[in-house]
């Protein structure tokens, strides 16, 4: 998040120390990965003697010195790209065409380029510290048949193992767009740094070993097939000659050589190491919990307060450690749970309260909504469909059935890129917090008693009074009318004509209620599209670019799933001790409204898991650093909110009958009460 | 301290504790002689004879049934894939066996064999004779689930007369089970190989849920799984294993873990939570236990000096911890705050040791180590199962019941001793969780799965 990295207190303050320290520690841990490095690949099993005291000698030789300053420098390119690139709601694309769009995205690019580049530094410092026949790329001829004045001959192994730098770095960079490698989740438990580091140090050798497995197994099959283009490239540019007396390394003879694939795929491992460890630390350090002063003396320091803090929507990151500060808070700290319940001074207003239960509220709701849109979208249908035009990468993403087999490495992520607001899936929240900037919010997004998000207004949406309604339904349904015709295509237009675009998902939303209008040029164009349309349906790749899967979309309308659920801990937990703590009875005016917000969520959510592929499970990856977190967001998301009514209602029990909801709501509420759901 | 010697005389032989009424425990002829309570326990009675244990011989009928016109290649191809494949993976498991025997000879626990050691760390022991393997009542409702010999899990329910029976492929040696909190329909289970979750829809009528019901949580080493405890919120489950040094913390509907590792000790025989969720024990099978703080998931090492931790309960108020180790016949306290640094050493607090009264029916010796504690939710009654002695006739396995004080200083005093029916062997205690009026104990023992006791505080 670089574009408000420079409005926000938190990005320059805090994010930015802890990149820092996460990325000093990985550079100074790599003087001893890289001792450990080369221990391994100057392994000679039958002479001990002799490896232990070359090995020795190695270390303190200059070319190492120097190999060690230039991973230091790879080490902190790494780790700005990190926290340039990383996102805490991950996006959720669903298809080939997304996919495509996304690994050719400019800032996916440069992000592979300089990878690539990265990668093949480190090559060359792993094959300088090999040694022996990887040390240089040109070496003096054996025979000098060819009568040249200088005869400098191609050392095709250190060619090699620069090449598979590239490589490595270029799959890193393509892997964690598909796997979702920027993605920063957050633990389910609180761990100190260093323990949480010892802990996933086994996993993380692991990943990197096995990773690399793979890598040399891709490099060789595309060196055998591809290797003498750079091969007779590089030896015309730099001059330089090919012995002939040698074996290619592109024919069979070459690359059968054991020890060739053992240090190529050590120094792999090594490559993989130092950058794994690096996006571990900065993950450890980045999602480490931070406490947020509940109210401040001073008013200068207003706005670093967790009321202020939680209705942030530029700077993601705080959004959600605010959010997990909350949860933490209210489960473990009294005393700060007293300040939540406290009243303001002169006035006594509780403004904390006030402030924190209508952001929580707010976020409940705006999931609702969203959730809302996406059920009427498919009910509409017959078929999933994703909730709006503005997601254009989402719409664009449904997977392809087929592409559940490769499952884990479908999804990829759209290249992570400057969150103005929250990045959601649904367009709702793009719309509401939209609106919210404009008009005060109170008014949606408090369940009054007939809510219009009770059952009745789930089933039709189309009639409802009010013109707050109006207006978001009409912004709902907008979008869905537009794209009930061209479905196929709309999605490929937008991912190729937003493909690029991205970045500025905000203006969609509030284009598509003026385009409404029928005119006749818009219902030509209409016809011609429906054309392509079914011109394009018929061909097979297409198709198989363009297929969309539900769960795809279930996955992505819970993106941001962990702010939802730390939001109903927080709530439920602090309304569950104000049973017992909250001296002035400031929880209990907003008691209905939030047992309205969450039975109503509740419905919603259940409604979301009759839809087909809702709730089907993702298939676990194997050993890889992306985080597959979001992909089971949504159960946990709908286990938290059972346990917080039932937070509530077991706490309060027959006291919640005095609590004024909804008939439909107190008939659900009793469902709890009496341990039925 | 509190000793056996203060408690009154035990009951003769055919004589039933039936409940507590003014500090006195009130026996008569059979359970039935009394006026019921608000609800009537179900009293439940499996005869062992029709529980059959999992036998499944691998005596494979498939010849009868392949058809046979497959090609001279592929028969040839099936049958070196049957043997030859077969010799090399089994040679493959020897080699992985023979490595792990060295990780053996660091760990020598570990190389017990797994079936026959989980009686032996599980606080239960599963004689043969014994139809139950395990109990859990639900923590809000009148419901609870009993796991019998057969791995089937029955569940029965206060207001339904439909008792599901659950059964799973994977549901073998069931040891613990445990009712998430603030749900309904959870229920973990931990099996041999896995750790599973049920999702048992209270509304429905089947009596049969299908394994699709169940959710299947399994880590590579982590098995098998014999204890879990979820966390007093409902959010984390804890499980256990004693072949396996990390402990895992799920976070059960997203199915991911984090493992707790730390040095010394072995495994991981028995977690449990304190009810306010600040604290976790986890005793191992050596002569060590730890209590973990859950906030940042630290914990702190407690050397026993004789034996392991053989059970261990929770205060309601989590503040202040009972345990008892193997080869004594003490209850240890622990008391914890939040303002001190924690408890330098246990104190002991109740003496066990073996104690004769002579009565009517003969000398009857009560006394020794302890099975199991459970203290009630209120805080009010302890209840300890003492083991008894195969070989002496008249000193069988009791449950001596202790009133808690907790001020001005924690005090355990005497009750008194319940008996069930004659040959009753007590195997598992349990109090009921949200009981109304008192305490009420729930007993599974070897002949009678259930004798309640209510002990009305009155």
């Amino acid at each position: 998040m670089p574009s408000c990295a420079e409005s926000s207190w938190f990005a320059r303050k805090v994010v930015r120390w802890r990149a820092t320290a996460s990325v000093s520690w990985s550079v100074l841990l790599l003087p001893a990965t890289t001792m450990l490095f080369i221990f391994l690949i100057r392994f000679q099993l039958f002479h001990p003697i002799q490896w232990t005291s070359e090995c020795l000698g190695l270390l303190t030789a200059a070319s190492t010195i120097f190999s060690l300053l230039l991973l230091s420098g790879v080490v902190l390119v790494i780790g700005f790209f990190n926290l340039e690139y990383y996102t805490v709601v991950p996006s959720i694309p669903c298809s080939r065409v997304a996919l495509l769009a996304k690994v050719l995205h400019p800032r996916q690019c440069v992000h592979s380029l300089v990878h690539c580049t990265v990668g093949m530094v480190v090559m060359w410092c792993a094959s300088v510290m090999a040694g022996g026949r990887y040390r240089t790329l040109g070496f003096p001829c054996t025979h000098s048949e060819s009568s040249g004045a200088h005869d400098a001959c191609l050392n095709e192994y250190h060619l090699f193992f620069l090449l598979a730098g590239a490589f490595m770095g270029y799959s890193h960079s393509f892997l964690g767009v598909v796997q979702n490698m920027n993605y920063v989740s957050f633990q389910i438990i609180q761990q100190y740094k260093y323990l949480r580091f010892k802990g996933s140090l086994p996993w993380v050798v692991k990943c990197s070993a096995v990773q690399s497995l793979y890598s040399v197994r891709n490099y060789v099959a595309l060196y055998f097939f591809f290797g003498h283009i750079p091969r007779a490239w590089i030896s015309n540019t730099l001059n330089l000659q090919i012995d002939s007396s040698l074996h290619s390394l592109d024919s069979l003879a070459g690359l059968l050589d054991f020890s060739l694939l053992y240090h190529l795929w050590i120094s792999g491992t090594f490559l993989l190491f130092t950058w794994y460890i690096t996006v571990l630390l900065f993950r450890i350090y980045v999602t480490e919990s931070y406490s947020f002063p509940v109210q401040s003396t001073f008013a200068e320091d207003a706005e670093q307060c967790l009321p202020k803090v939680l209705a942030e929507k530029n700077t993601l990151i705080m959004k959600f450690l605010a959010l997990q500060d909350l949860a933490l808070l209210s489960q473990h700290s009294p005393s700060r749970r007293q300040e939540v319940f406290s009243l303001s001074q002169p006035g006594g207003h509780p403004h904390n309260w006030n402030a924190i239960s209508k952001e929580c509220l707010a976020l409940l709701n705006e999931l609702m909504q969203r959730l809302v849109a996406h059920h009427d979208a498919v009910a509409s249908n017959g078929r999933a469909k994703p909730p709006s035009a503005s997601s254009d990468a989402r719409s664009s993403s449904e997977t392809s059935v087929s592409s559940v087999v490769m499952s884990g490495t479908e999804d990829l992520p759209q290249t992570p890129r400057p969150s103005v607001l929250m990045r959601t899936p649904g367009s709702v929240f793009l719309k509401s917090s939209n609106r919210s900037v404009g008009s005060p919010v109170t008014a949606p997004f408090t369940p009054d008693l007939d809510s219009p998000f009770s059952t009745p207004a789930l089933r039709r949406l189309a009639p409802q009074p009010g013109p707050q309604q109006a207006t978001w339904f009409s912004s709902v349904q907008s979008p869905h009318v537009m794209r009930r015709g061209p479905k196929l295509w709309s999605a490929s237009t937008d991912s190729q004509t937003n493909g690029s675009a991205t970045a500025s998902p905000a203006p969609a939303p509030s284009s598509p209620p003026p385009e409404q209008k029928p005119s006749f040029i818009a219902q030509w164009l209409q016809n011609r599209k429906e054309q392509v349309r079914g011109f394009l349906a018929k061909r097979v790749l297409v198709v198989y670019l363009f297929n969309k899967l539900p769960e795809a979309s279930s996955q992505a309308l819970f993106a941001d799933g962990q702010a939802h659920i730390w939001a109903l801990e927080g709530l439920s937990h602090l309304v569950a001790s104000s049973f017992s703590e909250d001296k002035y009875g400031v929880v209990q005016t907003t008691l209905p409204s939030i047992l309205g917000s969450m039975l109503s969520l509740q419905e919603a959510v259940d409604r979301h898991f009759k839809l087909p592929h809702a709730s089907s499970k993702p298939v676990k990856t194997s050993c890889s650093l992306g985080d597959s977190t979001y992909k089971t967001l949504r159960f946990a998301l709908r286990a938290a909110l059972k346990t917080a009514i039932y937070r509530i209602t077991s706490t309060f029990g027959e006291h919640l009958n005095a609590v004024c909801i909804s008939a439909e709501h107190q008939k659900r509420l009793q469902q709890f009460m009496e341990f039925k759901e | 301290m509190c000793s056996l010697a203060l408690f009154p005389p035990p009951l003769p032989s055919g004589q039933v504790t039936l409940y507590e009424a003014n500090n006195e425990l009130v026996s008569g002829g059979s359970p039935d002689c009394y006026e019921k309570q608000h609800w009537e326990p179900p009293s439940l009675n499996f005869p062992r004879e029709t529980l059959k244990p999992h036998s499944r011989p691998e005596s494979s009928s498939k010849a009868a049934f392949l058809d046979h016109k497959d090609t001279l290649w592929m028969r040839s191809a099936g049958a070196w894939y049957k043997y030859t494949y077969k010799t090399f993976s089994g040679c493959v498991l020897a080699l992985l066996r023979w490595m792990s025997s060295f990780h053996g000879s660091l760990f020598p626990h570990l190389t017990v064999n797994i079936t026959a050691s989980i009686p032996h760390f599980v606080f239960l022991s599963f004689s043969k004779s014994f139809a139950v393997r395990s109990f859990a009542w639900h923590p809000h409702t009148d419901k609870f689930a009993v796991a019998l010999l057969d791995d089937s899990i029955k569940i029965y329910n206060s207001r339904s007369a439909t008792a599901p029976t659950l059964k799973h492929r994977l549901q073998r040696n069931v040891s613990a089970m445990q009712w998430k909190p603030l749900c309904a329909s959870a229920l973990a289970v931990a099996c041999h190989t896995c750790l599973l979750v049920w999702h048992v829809d209270p509304t429905s009528l089947s009596t049969r849920p299908s394994s699709g019901c169940a959710q299947v949580l399994s880590h590579p080493g982590h098995s098998p799984v014999t204890s879990i405890a979820w966390s007093p919120s409902g959010s984390l489950l804890v499980s256990a294993s004693p072949v396996d040094t990390a402990m895992m913390v799920w976070d059960v509907a997203a199915e991911n873990c984090v493992p707790l590792q730390r040095v010394g000790g072995g495994g991981v025989t028995n977690v449990s939570w304190s009810p306010d969720g600040s604290r976790l024990l986890a005793a191992t099978p050596s002569a060590l236990f730890r209590v973990w703080e859950t906030r940042m998931w630290t914990c702190e090492r407690w050397p026993c000096l004789k034996g392991r931790c053989q059970s261990g309960c929770w205060s309601p108020d989590g503040s202040r911890l009972l345990f008892s180790v193997q080869g004594e016949m003490v209850i240890y306290a622990l008391t914890f705050s939040d303002m001190t640094g924690g408890p330098k050493s246990a104190a002991v607090v109740a003496d066990l040791s073996e104690t004769t009264f002579s009565g009517t029916g003969g000398e009857i010796t009560v006394g020794g180590e302890v099975q199991s504690l459970a203290w009630d939710p209120s805080g009010e009654r302890l209840a300890v199962l003492l083991k008894g002695n195969a070989e002496s006739s008249g000193h069988s396995a009791i449950i001596a019941v202790f009133k808690t004080r907790s001020s001005p200083v924690f005090e355990l005093l005497p009750c008194g001793f319940v008996r069930g029916e004659a040959g009753a062997e007590p195997r598992l205690i349990q109090f009921h969780p949200h009981f109304q009026h008192g305490a009420l104990l729930t007993v599974v023992s070897a002949f009678f799965v259930e004798l309640p006791l209510s002990t009305s505080l009155a």
